[in-house]
């Protein structure tokens, strides 16, 4: 284990954190807000530590895949750790794990809060909240790389082990490019979300949080009732950014490059769109003229199986009051998630996608044991190791999500809210049903829940595996 | 600048890696996913999995923006319609490996008649590497800056030299020599050295200078100069062919060992005037009595790299020849250093770096003033030539007055076909090409000699 890169790495994370949160300290500049002493005091502390840990350059820059999982894995926890710091120091959140708690949920893009009065809080304690997830829906070390030489040509380990979905690749041959491209777009994407916001009449502070939480597909609202009280046209805007922002980015970097027809003939942009589409229908047609006409169904249906689907987890409505049928469609498209590449959380389209295609082909091979067949996916095969890393995923994301469950249930919860809130967390979603539903929050659940919850959200974000290695006995064995 | 390199064989890898590491936009493409993969893990470089003579793979590689497209795969053939395809698919130069020798013999046709931007063959290379450096035994390796009016020769310090215990500046003020010592290697250590450095016994020294000075320089340290007059090739493969070749037009004698009758045969064939001899290198007592304790140089070119080493380290034992070793796997350098051989050549190093060249020439005219460079060694030191080609910091004034980075050397300026070995009170003008030696890898500009 290559220790020392590992600590240059986190000093640099912990001192683009400290830039990251001048932009809250200058909101609250602005509103006059006494945050800013936390968060000047947080930047601090930041620096301190951040300058300490850089301020030897490693000499051996060699990375290798065991040390992009853990670098990972521990600069979440770390960014976590310091973003929590603001929470706690303006006194906003006075709880340790609490603070804490919030404070992944937003660099994790889940948006579950343990707040209770969101409108009462500071507004540059909620600028921070928003743009934790902007932070982390892309992905602060690809940030990092973007913008930092860091070591040599190996740190693809760290975007592999950082970005979501089965096989990660790069837009371009240089990775500080590919990192740039793919912040560029982030950003062109948000600031245009901004524009449109702003044109539709949401006001300033309201259009930039909603489109950082957008961005990320985080879910941190600045209002008690989410997205409820805003226009109709306004929360139509976000139902169409949350599903842009479900989309692989390598889809728009085709675009980008003219190739439109090659990005329109991906396969998992076409089963997400048809999954989207098809809940909309599903649900608006169940809800029997809740909100008085069909259009109006449709237009509640879609923003929040958009909002579920991609993991956002806006919400528009207490679905919990929804029917049963509706109530399973949003949960299945919850477990379902974004596309792979995309800000979105949860098991991911072109993951089911192969597992789908990987059953069909067991039972023909079960049927006819001698015939060969491979997976094609997007017109190419598959290779084994993805098959492989897939099936492995989807059981290490079944043993985690029944250990949680059983961990929750000792607050005394019913079974619907002990499962959709572990699904909630696992696919950074936020919102579940029952006691986790939308309209709740989750400063009532005990500690142990808290810290099992804080857990699920960081190995959903990083899929699993990077959290999860720190905790084998081979990662640190000399 | 943007490459696409179809073919992850070793020639294919040892580019990816050099060119990637310079700052190239490297795309790798390669039929095999595993290979693929793991370049595409191991360096900063994308990685396609495909055939490179597909217009779709090349498109998918980024054909149509690439500046230069390099086919090493395994087979001739296919490398030669990589590149037809990725000239008319894109606007691009094309490099192709060719090495059967057939195809060879008309490099020069298939290059014009395809547009291609260069042809190179390995085999070739690395024995034409072999032939220049028993033309000067007494070298190790020679490389040659301004169209051959300058060499850079490496050289190994024997027992006994006059050069043992002395001071770099003694080299000048008592031998009278018009050279320059410009980098020494002790041990893993190098040393660009001031004046007053003592060179030891067993260094390696690197010197510059006119390939005229450097052989009076030679003389007067008492070192032979000559070509040899024989060697024994130990292998028969194409590289023993192209370097007998090569030899025998040098009047040079030449005597092959080859294992396979029928090889021998071919080569007889092929060169009536060297002795092919048939017989196992690995019995000793046959290379004896083939006179391998006579002859004045000794190349390991068989196609085990284990082999060669062995059958030269018994030679470096038993003789006094120059021996040179062809390994084909460098992976164990460093360990390599210590077994004292001579000369060891590497083809797929010997054609990366000619490729590299090739790339670095091209880069030149896009935007970067390196005119040449060659490793003196790897990583760790290289000679760059510069061409000043407008007024800066660094020109018209006495190098003494420069207030040039530690570990830099100015070691030669030519200027209107004369070759200075400068001295403090020269200075650099407009119009010169300056050769460099730093261990401060990864100069581009002529300015970044000085420190600010």
């Amino acid at each position: 284990m290559n220790y020392k890169l590992m600590r240059y790495v986190i000093g640099w994370l912990i001192i683009f954190e400290s830039v990251f949160m001048c932009l809250p300290a200058m909101v609250a500049v602005i509103y006059r807000e006494d945050a800013f002493f936390a968060f000047m005091l947080s930047i601090g502390i930041g620096m301190l530590f951040g300058v300490t840990l850089i301020w030897k350059k490693p000499q051996n820059k060699q990375m290798y895949a065991k040390e992009g999982f853990v670098i990972v894995g521990i600069s979440w926890i770390v960014l976590s750790i310091f973003g929590a710091m603001p929470f706690l120091l303006s006194g906003t959140i006075p709880n340790v794990v609490d603070a804490l708690f919030e404070s992944v949920s937003g660099f994790t893009t889940t948006g579950a809060t343990i707040l209770g009065d969101i409108e009462s809080v500071e507004k540059s304690v909620l600028f921070w909240r928003s743009f934790t997830h902007w932070i982390g829906g892309m992905g602060v070390l690809v940030f990092i790389m973007a913008v930092l030489p860091l070591a040599g040509g190996n740190n693809i380990y760290l975007m592999k082990a950082e970005s979501t979905g089965p096989s990660i690749s790069k837009l371009v041959p240089k990775m500080k490019t590919t990192a740039l491209i793919l912040y560029g777009m982030y950003f062109a994407m948000t600031i245009l979300e901004m524009l449109v916001l702003l044109i539709a009449g949401a006001p300033f502070f309201d259009a930039v949080n909603i489109s950082f939480s957008t961005a990320g597909t985080g879910g941190f609202a600045i209002k008690n009732d989410s997205l409820a009280g805003y226009s109709t046209t306004i929360q139509n805007i976000v139902t169409v950014f949350m599903i842009l922002f479900g989309v692989n980015f390598n889809i728009y970097y085709l675009i980008l490059c003219k190739k439109v027809v090659n990005a329109l003939k991906n396969s998992e942009l076409r089963v997400y769109l048809g999954i989207l589409f098809g809940a909309t229908l599903l649900v608006a047609i169940n809800l029997q003229g809740m909100f008085g006409s069909f259009k109006a169904d449709m237009q509640q249906s879609a923003f929040q199986v958009a909002s579920v689907m991609t993991s956002t987890g806006f919400v528009t409505a207490d679905y919990d009051l929804w029917p049963e049928f509706s109530k399973n469609i949003l949960v299945l498209a919850m477990l379902i998630g974004a596309c792979a590449g995309s800000t979105g959380g949860g098991i991911k389209v072109v993951r089911v996608m192969l597992l789908i295609k990987t059953l069909i082909k067991e039972l023909d091979t079960s049927v006819h044991s001698r015939s060969i067949k491979k997976i094609k996916l997007n017109g190419r095969f598959i290779e084994h190791e993805v098959i492989r890393s897939v099936n492995v995923f989807m059981v290490a994301y079944m043993a985690l999500f029944v250990v949680s469950m059983l961990i929750l249930s000792l607050d005394h919860l019913d079974f619907v809210s002990n499962f959709t809130a572990v699904a909630a967390m696992i696919n950074n979603t936020g919102p579940g049903l029952v006691a986790a539903g939308p309209i709740e929050n989750f400063a009532g659940f005990s500690v142990l829940s808290k810290l099992v919850c804080i857990f699920d959200m960081l190995a959903g974000r990083l899929e699993l595996f990077p959290l999860l290695i720190l905790f084998a006995p081979s990662t640190w064995r000399k | 600048m943007k490459i696409i390199i179809a073919g992850c064989g070793k020639v294919g890898q040892e580019l990816a890696e050099q060119l990637s590491k310079e700052g190239n936009e490297i795309t790798i493409i390669d039929t095999r996913a595993k290979i693929v993969n793991e370049l595409a893990n191991r360096y900063d470089i994308m990685g396609i999995v495909g055939n490179g003579a597909s217009h779709l793979t090349q498109a998918e590689a980024g054909i149509e923006k690439a500046d230069l497209f390099i086919a090493v795969t395994g087979s001739d053939e296919l490398n030669l319609l990589c590149c037809i395809l990725a000239k008319k698919a894109g606007d691009c130069q094309t490099i192709a490996r060719i090495r059967n020798p057939e195809y060879s013999r008309e490099a020069t046709y298939i290059k014009e008649e395809l547009g291609l931007a260069m042809v190179i063959n390995p085999e070739y290379a690395a024995a034409m590497e072999m032939a220049r450096v028993l033309r000067f035994p007494s070298a190790i390796k020679i490389d040659t800056f301004a169209k051959g009016r300058i060499e850079l020769l490496k050289f190994r310090i024997q027992e006994k030299s006059v050069l043992n215990n002395m001071t770099v500046m003694d080299i000048s003020l008592k031998l009278h020599c018009d050279i320059l010592v410009c980098a020494v290697e002790r041990g893993e250590e190098v040393f660009i050295p001031r004046g007053n450095f003592v060179l030891q016994e067993k260094d390696v020294v690197n010197i510059i200078a006119t390939p005229k000075n450097a052989s009076g320089f030679f003389k007067k340290i008492g070192v032979v100069t000559n070509q040899v007059k024989d060697t024994m090739i130990v292998g028969g493969g194409d590289i023993a062919y192209y370097l007998a070749e090569n030899l025998l037009q040098m009047g040079i004698r030449v005597k092959i060992v080859d294992k396979s009758r029928e090889r021998c045969e071919r080569l007889f064939e092929l060169l009536p005037k060297a002795e092919v001899i048939c017989g196992d290198a690995s019995d000793q007592s046959m290379l004896r009595e083939e006179g391998m304790e006579r002859t004045a140089s000794f190349v390991a070119v068989t196609n085990m790299d284990e082999e060669n080493i062995l059958l030269s380290m018994l030679a470096k034992k038993k003789t006094d020849a120059k021996v040179i070793t062809k390994i084909n796997n460098i992976a164990f350098n460093e360990v390599m250093g210590g077994l004292d051989l001579d000369t060891i050549i590497c083809p797929k190093i010997v054609t990366a770096e000619y490729i590299v060249r090739f790339v670095r020439a091209m880069k030149n005219s896009i935007g970067s003033n390196v005119e040449t460079l060659y490793r003196i060694i790897e990583d760790k030191a290289e000679a760059l030539e510069f061409v000043i080609r407008k007024q800066s910091d660094v020109v018209d004034k006495p190098l003494e007055q420069l207030k040039i980075k530690k570990n830099i050397v100015v070691a030669c300026i030519y200027r209107n076909r004369k070759v200075i070995i400068p001295r403090g009170y020269d200075s650099m003008q407009v119009g010169d090409s300056v050769i460099i030696v730093t261990t401060n890898t990864g100069l581009n500009d002529i300015d970044d000699i000085i420190s600010r």
